[in-house]
């Protein structure tokens, strides 16, 4: 404390002494500025605007917010959002670890092109991804006609298209963390697993897939909120009949443009909460196994 | 990054040469199949009536509105988040205080809201009926539907890009050559530019390219602010859906193409940083 504050006295823009109460002592200036400018930047453009956003849903009161939220309408889009977005992050989960450890155990030409590629969905505009999907599987479009002609499948303005637009929009999440700890996994674990007879998938299955499974929930996880909010790639595709491919935040545009402001904030909040349990949960299945694989 | 190591020259981890096989086989198709072919179908698409066509469509003056408008929002927004990011993380990563993590979570928050709701939360703060819109009416002050709401939008959605990028980096190089130059006689904004700054400077283009090409492909957030005003309120991506809608497909994908190109390039260059200064990058390492 008071090495606090003789360094406050000599280098008096570091920040005062109220400051040096919350920090420890450093010679470095502009704690005061930096700090200041940071918790006001983030009240301003986060804090606030959230804010108002609970300040509505709670002025319908208990009652009108549950009113409001437990229509079929947005029970469907609810459903329509959540269950695709699962059954999105399920497909990447498969896929991405196949993509992860292809990238990290084997090469062929174009390795690393096919790597950096893995990011086009972070790239590229949702918009665009939209509308590109929408051609690509409408009946007429290359693999949409395929499609017809083969299985007889509609998958353009259908919950299918739904569920191809989150696949796309999820893609990078699992492969990007699963990838690094599939990297830094210890050979010698495998290699003993080999020595002490184990077969290839023995091997596998339990040693290194037990290892890559907390970030193949963590991939699994991100995905799945990132499609919950999804919106653009989505409503291309969607057809967006209501109860039928009616997703959550297309609900939201809904209320807002007739100006039911107060329902388009419960349907906001509804989601968020609803997204923060999801991943609550996961999180704490995931400590779980954290500290069962670790014992 | 793709670091290769010698892992699967082990004999005891090479798998057989069907499995390797079948599994780049399964990989290379779905990302032919969900990336490839997207990304191809939009440039054949733009293309479909020939170069004229796709040229008519980019000069028409609402798509030269849009993508004027794109432009100056993202020269707004990139600026800001890029200062508030090199603030954020100087006071988050040089000094140690309570509270750290609980802001750094705060910071993050944007990127787990949707963006619908980006957008929606400056609608109920700024719209007409909004908890300041009577107000900002009365001043005859316009924010939603007008530039200033799809500036806001486009900051809350990019907010973490900067500085989520530089607190690992300068957290992990330390206090040493600040010190240092404090202790030689330099004053805290010459330490701030002479040594702090170049040493984050990949870092921090890293950061506001991603930044950027997320505030012109900014979608969702932007929409639901912009009031869809053509020629004056629409962004590239608006503009996009706006002629998708009206079965004007052509020059629907040639504005795609151009925000695709956008993309492109941003991977090109955000791979070259991560071959290139790998080390110096600390969204390379996990």
């Amino acid at each position: 404390m008071v090495a606090a504050t003789t360094s406050d006295a000599v280098l008096p823009n570091s920040g005062g002494t109220v400051l040096s109460v919350l920090r420890k002592p450093s010679v470095l200036p502009g704690f005061g500025l930096t700090l200041g400018f940071t918790l006001t930047y983030l009240s301003l453009i986060v804090l606030l605007p959230l804010a108002a956003l609970a300040l509505k849903a709670a002025g319908l009161g208990w009652s009108g917010f549950w009113d409001a939220v437990l229509t079929p309408r947005v029970l469907a889009a609810f459903k329509v959002s959540f269950g695709l977005s699962l059954a999105a992050a399920a497909i990447n989960a498969v896929f991405g670890f196949i993509v992860a450890w292809v990238l990290v155990r084997y090469r062929f030409p174009g390795d690393r092109i096919v790597d950096a590629l893995v990011d086009l969905p972070f790239a590229l505009p949702t918009a665009v991804a939209g509308i590109a999907l929408s051609a690509l599987y409408a009946p007429n479009g290359w693999i949409g006609s395929l499609l017809m002609e083969w299985f007889g499948l509609r998958v353009a303005f259908t919950p299918l298209g739904i569920a191809i637009a989150l696949t796309f929009i999820g893609l990078p999440f699992v492969v990007r963390t699963v990838q690094p700890i599939l990297q830094d996994l210890p050979p010698e674990e495998e290699e003993a697993a080999a020595a002490l007879g184990a077969t290839r998938w023995q091997a596998f299955r339990r040693v290194v897939f037990p290892a890559l499974l907390p970030a193949l929930l963590t991939g699994f996880a991100l995905a799945f909120a990132r499609g919950v909010g999804e919106y653009g790639s989505v409503i291309f595709i969607a057809g967006n009949i209501p109860g039928l491919s009616e997703i959550l935040p297309l609900l939201i545009v809904i209320k807002l443009e007739q100006y039911d402001y107060a329902g388009a904030a419960a349907v906001g909040v509804l989601m968020l909460m609803a997204s923060f349990i999801l991943l609550l949960a996961l999180n704490l299945l995931q400590a779980w196994m954290r500290s069962r694989h670790a014992r | 990054m793709l670091v290769k190591k010698a892992v699967g020259f082990t004999p005891a981890l090479a798998d057989s040469r069907w499995v390797k096989g079948l599994l780049i086989a399964t990989a290379l198709g779905f990302l032919l199949l969900f990336l490839v072919l997207p990304l191809v179908s939009v440039f054949v698409e733009a293309l479909r009536r020939g170069t004229d066509a796709y040229w008519a469509a980019l000069m028409e003056p609402d798509a030269v509105a849009a993508i004027k408008l794109t432009l100056i929002v993202a020269a707004i927004a990139v600026p800001m988040n890029l200062l508030f990011g090199v603030a954020a993380s100087w006071c988050i990563a040089k000094f140690d205080f309570r509270g750290k993590d609980v802001l750094i979570t705060l910071i993050d928050l944007p990127f787990s809201v949707s963006p619908v709701i980006s957008g929606l939360i400056y609608v109920l703060l700024f719209g007409l009926h909004g908890l300041m819109g009577p107000f900002l009416k009365s001043q005859g002050i316009q924010i939603i539907f007008a530039v200033p709401g799809l500036v806001l939008a486009t900051v809350f959605v990019t907010f973490p890009f900067v500085a989520r990028e530089l607190i690992p980096l300068m957290q992990e190089q330390g206090n040493e050559e600040e010190e240092a130059a404090l202790v030689l006689g330099a004053s805290g904004w010459q330490t701030f530019w002479r040594v702090t700054l170049p040493n984050i400077k990949w870092g921090l283009l890293y950061g506001v390219l991603l930044c950027n090409a997320r505030a012109m492909g900014e979608f969702g957030a932007v929409s639901v602010v912009s009031g869809h005003i053509r020629g004056e309120t629409n962004t590239m991506p608006l503009h996009v859906e706006i002629l998708y809608n009206e079965y004007n497909l052509v020059a629907a994908f040639a504005v795609a193409s151009v925000l695709a190109m956008l993309a492109l390039v941003t991977l090109v260059v955000k791979t070259v940083l991560e071959w290139r200064f790998g080390a110096e990058l600390a969204a390379t390492r996990h």
